[in-house]
């Protein structure tokens, strides 16, 4: 994987336009799990981990890839599963019946 | 080789459809009916990256990725289980673990590369191990404060900022030299020591009222550090990843900051909390008027628009189930029961909302600051539970008050105002709010779930 600065920049700066776009629009209604789900996908960084966990090029390498991998790995399956619940929750007032 | 090319490109089109399935899963938090969607797609998009992660030629060893994997993921499960009223230091938790996993992602590479890393590499992973660090250790002070397992007032001393900002110099300076002599790798953990350090200085003077900026603050750093991760490892995806959640963690803590009328620089290096010690010496029992459950739920039952402030103290008294109570309770009897949300109320963005989503109470009835303070005139009854500072009218009136000109909830202008609280103590600024003097307010003194749960038994019990 060959990334050259101009590029990494470019992909930063549309990716930064977008991420301001696209959450401007998510209602204050439901912010706290915006935080929890872009939480969970910032836990992408699992990928790299798990490179320098299987690559096994040095033991320093594969321990700190390793711890990095769970604390990674848990933010991913504790992230969605507490957005999921949270979202879940969240009704509009037609048809409940009180 | 063709094999090796092939393999490769499969890698490529997985991070590709996954960094398209992020954005939609963003796109698709807009709104509450479509928000599932979004969980579906983030999930989607993750497991596919992860499985073409695991394709890479590279791996030799998959015992240390399946051993971290599945400890992650009986860690994960807990922590996605907790109780709605623990989402704020489970967030600030999990804003740790994700630059814990970027900070020694950084270690590891630096240590691979040394002595020969190149200047940019050198340059990105600095930031990707500095903001990493002091996320690292911040997150898990303000997890610490959230949890009450730190105490929560701030805690300040003479010449904090200093200190503060001296700290980040040195390490900057330290990045700066090891761009130019990345031989010299003893300096390398000394570059991760002081941010971790940093990250516990700067939480120190925190207050509690300040913990939804912050938290935010640090959601926005964990994302810059994993796309500077992205810079080092070469990967788009984590580099979309990482802006996309410096973005969202950028706007919230924005939104944050404006909502309490106050920058960035000054919720970082302001400490709250001290501002009101002087004038509490001239504090005198001025008369309020106090009023029983009985007398509330009258005159609850006689309004035909009530408007419920909920705060932090809502969550403390675990009051939102007797809320809901209250809410069903008047409905019934044909009263327009809404609910107004300040952006700060509580300890993080959108705390409240989930805390009453949670009670069952529908989403169209909680409306954000803007779109209810018009109404607050023709409402008969605001009904104040454990907020404070968000509604102290001294933020519009008063220009000695430390808050003025924050934003607030307009329930001053209601016909009534009821206001739970369990003493007449300040609020967490410690800043005296003119509202419980006024002549149309009634303080109802007592625990917030107790107190709303008569009011709930004397209306039901008068119906029947």
């Amino acid at each position: 994987m060959k990334l050259d600065l101009m590029t990494g920049l470019y992909v930063f700066m549309l990716a930064a336009f977008i991420g301001f776009e696209v959450i401007r629009r998510v209602s204050p209604l439901l912010h706290t799990p915006l935080m929890s789900l872009t939480n969970a996908l910032d836990a992408i960084a699992v990928v790299g981990a798990i490179i320098l966990a299987g690559e096994g090029k040095s033991t320093l390498a594969t321990i700190l890839g390793t711890i990095a991998i769970v604390s990674a790995t848990s933010n991913i399956v504790g992230g969605f599963i507490i957005t999921d619940r949270m979202l879940k929750m969240f009704k509009a007032s037609g048809p409940r019946k009180p | 080789m063709t094999l090796m090319i092939a393999s490769g490109h499969i890698i490529e089109i997985t991070y590709l459809i996954a960094t398209a399935l992020f954005v939609l899963s963003l796109k698709w938090l807009s709104s509450p009916v479509t928000a599932r969607h979004g969980v579906w797609a983030g999930e989607a998009g993750m497991a596919l990256a992860i499985i073409g992660t695991l394709l890479h030629q590279g791996i030799v060893d998959y015992r240390w990725i399946a051993i971290g994997l599945v400890l992650g993921t009986i860690i994960g499960v807990p922590l996605g289980r907790v109780a709605m009223t623990a989402v704020p230091q489970r967030t600030a938790l999990s804003h740790a673990f994700g630059a814990l996993c970027v900070t020694l992602v950084g270690t590891s590479e630096f240590y691979l590369q040394a002595p020969h890393v190149p200047a940019f590499l050198m340059s990105v992973l600095s930031l990707e191990v500095i903001l990493g660090a002091l996320t690292l250790t911040g997150s898990l002070m303000a997890a610490g404060k959230l949890q009450e397992v730190l105490p929560q007032r701030p805690i300040t001393y003479k010449g904090q900022n200093f200190v503060n900002l001296g700290l980040l110099a040195i390490a900057i300076g330290i990045a700066v030299m090891l761009v130019q002599h990345p031989e010299k790798t003893y300096l390398f953990p000394v570059m991760i020591g002081i941010p971790l350090v940093f990250g516990v200085m700067m939480i120190i003077p925190i207050g509690g009222a300040d913990m939804p900026t912050v938290i935010s603050l640090l959601n926005s750093y964990a994302g810059l550090s994993a796309a500077a991760m992205g810079f080092v490892l070469g990967s788009k995806l984590l580099i979309v990843a990482g802006a996309l959640d410096g973005a969202s963690g950028f706007i919230l803590s924005v939104n944050m900051s404006k909502a309490m009328n106050r920058s960035f620089t000054n919720v970082l290096f302001g400490a709250f909390g001290q501002e009101q010690k002087a004038p509490a010496g001239t504090k005198e029992a001025r008369p309020v008027r106090s009023a029983s459950p009985e007398e509330a739920a009258g005159i609850l039952t006689a309004a035909s628009k009530v408007v419920i402030v909920p705060g932090y103290g809502m969550a403390v008294a675990q009051a939102q189930h007797k809320v809901r109570e209250l809410y069903d309770a008047l409905t019934k009897r044909g009263v327009d029961v809404k609910f107004g949300i300040h952006p700060v109320a509580g300890r993080m963005p959108g705390h409240m909302n989930v805390l009453l989503a949670e009670a069952d109470i529908p989403y169209d009835k909680l409306l954000e600051m803007d779109d209810i303070n018009g109404d607050f005139p023709q409402t008969d009854v605001a009904l104040i539970i454990g907020a404070n500072d968000v509604t102290n009218p001294a933020a519009r009136e008063d220009k000695t008050s430390p808050i003025y000109g924050m934003p607030i909830l307009d329930v001053d202008k209601a016909h009534t105002v009821m206001v739970i609280k369990r003493s007449m103590g300040a609020g967490f600024a410690g800043i005296e709010n003119p509202l419980y003097y006024m002549d149309k307010t009634l303080m109802l003194f007592g625990d917030a779930r107790n107190f709303v749960g008569s009011i709930v038994r004397e209306i039901s019990g008068g119906h029947n």
